[in-house]
């Protein structure tokens, strides 16, 4: 079962309703305990960083235990950023600092947020974009975006390059949404669901 | 399909467009929907029927539009709610953005919209009644969830007189198109939607200069929409109109162009699109 950790950041029916597509089950909890037996774990995640306030509690200490444990684990959108140290957007909310670095704006010279279909440029071996050609468009909302890290397995341009998809051993994370890139993001989905 | 050439200011545009960022200029198909099913107006009146709105926005996904908007026309002045099922149904399958608009009056309104499975809203004639509701929308879903609506009329007047219009086209508002833009954003918005009702259904083309002073007005993205006709209107949008997204619905849905041609047209002159798509 993938626990679908709903920490109050938005919507999440259209994560529940993809993974369910490419034949998931899956089970939208904020409880520690569901959180402590899934064997997966996906954390959407839209709108202000402040929301993972929510997660500096036994929610998201069940999370980190979990990830500890090996358990795969998939941040999108706010969920991945939540995995870097932080956000200039909510300086006083911490990240999980999985990965270095602070998520900041867009420059001002860019529209803001960035919205739209944009190019990935794949950097290295990845397990979650396996089958996943380099240059390929996926849905992107945000209006602020993670560095460009060692663990950085993807990156995206615009108003600079920043860092489209993130892995580390059982820790994966995604700017874009897979739910809503087409058949590009449930292949995506789908390589989540098979690890 | 046949395209003139484009002149080369316009090209240079669009490259210059192109060099700066890789995002694709969206086509967004619109479904316009009255009791379940999608119809579309020649300027909001004789409308005509095209189909289950479930079925044609798959159909549109598959074919490459970048998004689906479902418009609930008549909601707001008769008074109804959009109509939920309708949206759980069409979100069930579709797995690009999916944006719903009609008929969203208040903070509750827009949660069964999102929990039926929408990913944005687009509001209109109640954020002018109560603009305060696109900062609710936004602190609770998002700003990236939030598209505001603006139906736009300027006759033959300068751009800066466009006014917005509410209830579906039905009443005028008083409101300044540019200055209610800028209040949108500031409020929250996190996309306007803007629709020429000089040009809306019938295909005489995107009103450019109008998109783009809004575009110039706002540093959130603007979506063009009313009035596309031919392949040539959606390069006149994307380069002078300074679009983001150009939205049409009749010319997809009564087969007059195939997303993927017109997008191929549209990559050909130089305008960055998701492809393949």
């Amino acid at each position: 079962m993938i626990a679908i950790v709903d920490y109050g950041a938005g919507n999440i029916s259209s994560v529940k309703k993809a993974l369910e597509h490419v034949g998931a089950e899956t089970q939208v909890t904020n409880d520690p305990q569901v959180v402590a037996v899934a064997s997966k774990l996906v954390m959407p995640g839209v709108g202000h960083f402040c929301r993972c306030q929510g997660l500096n509690s036994n929610l998201g200490s069940a999370v980190m235990q979990s990830i500890s444990r090996g358990i795969p684990f998939l941040g999108i959108c706010v969920g991945m950023q939540w995995l870097f140290e932080g956000s200039t957007e909510a300086p006083e909310t911490p990240g999980a600092a999985l990965f270095p670095g602070q998520c900041c704006k867009f420059p001002p010279h860019v529209k803001s947020p960035h919205v739209g279909w944009n190019r990935i440029e794949l950097r290295h071996e990845s397990r979650l974009l396996r089958g996943i050609q380099d240059g390929a468009f996926l849905y992107y909302t945000h209006s602020f975006r993670a560095p460009v890290v060692e663990q950085t397995a993807a990156c995206t341009y615009y108003g600079g390059t920043f860092s489209a998809a993130v892995e580390r051993d059982n820790i994966f994370g995604a700017q874009f949404h897979p739910e809503k890139s087409g058949p590009t993001g449930l292949r995506i989905l789908e390589n989540f669901c098979a690890l | 399909m046949k395209t003139s050439a484009p002149s080369d200011s316009l090209n240079n545009d669009v490259l210059n467009n192109a060099l700066s960022t890789h995002l694709a200029k969206r086509i967004i198909a619109c479904l316009d929907v009255d009791a379940g099913r999608v119809v579309k107006g020649v300027q909001f009146e004789q409308l005509r029927d095209a189909g289950d709105p479930a079925k044609l926005a798959q159909i549109h996904a598959e074919a490459g539009a970048d998004e689906i908007v479902m418009l609930d026309i008549t909601a707001t002045a008769e008074g109804r709610r959009t109509l939920v099922d309708t949206v759980r149904r069409t979100a069930r399958h579709l797995f690009v953005p999916f944006t719903v608009g009609g008929g969203i009056r208040t903070l509750a309104d827009a949660a069964g919209i999102f929990d039926a499975g929408a990913d944005k809203i687009s509001v209109n004639s109640a954020a002018v009644a109560n603009p305060g509701l696109i900062g609710e929308i936004a602190a609770r879903f998002g700003s990236q969830a939030v598209i505001v609506a603006v139906d736009a009329r300027r006759g033959s007047s300068d751009v800066t007189d466009a006014e917005v219009w509410v209830a579906g086209g039905r009443k005028p508002t008083g409101l300044k198109a540019l200055q209610w833009a800028r209040e949108a954003e500031a409020r929250g918005a996190g996309e306007i939607l803007l629709t020429s009702m000089d040009r809306d259904g019938t295909g005489a083309g995107f009103d450019c200069q109008l998109t783009a002073a809004i575009a110039g007005e706002v540093s959130i993205p603007v979506i063009a929409s009313g009035g596309a006709g031919n392949v040539q209107h959606f390069i006149e949008v994307f380069s002078a109109g300074k679009a983001d997204a150009a939205l049409a619905a009749s010319i997809f849905h009564f087969g007059t162009h195939a997303v993927a041609e017109l997008k191929q047209t549209l990559r050909d002159a130089g305008i960055p699109m998701r492809w393949p798509c």
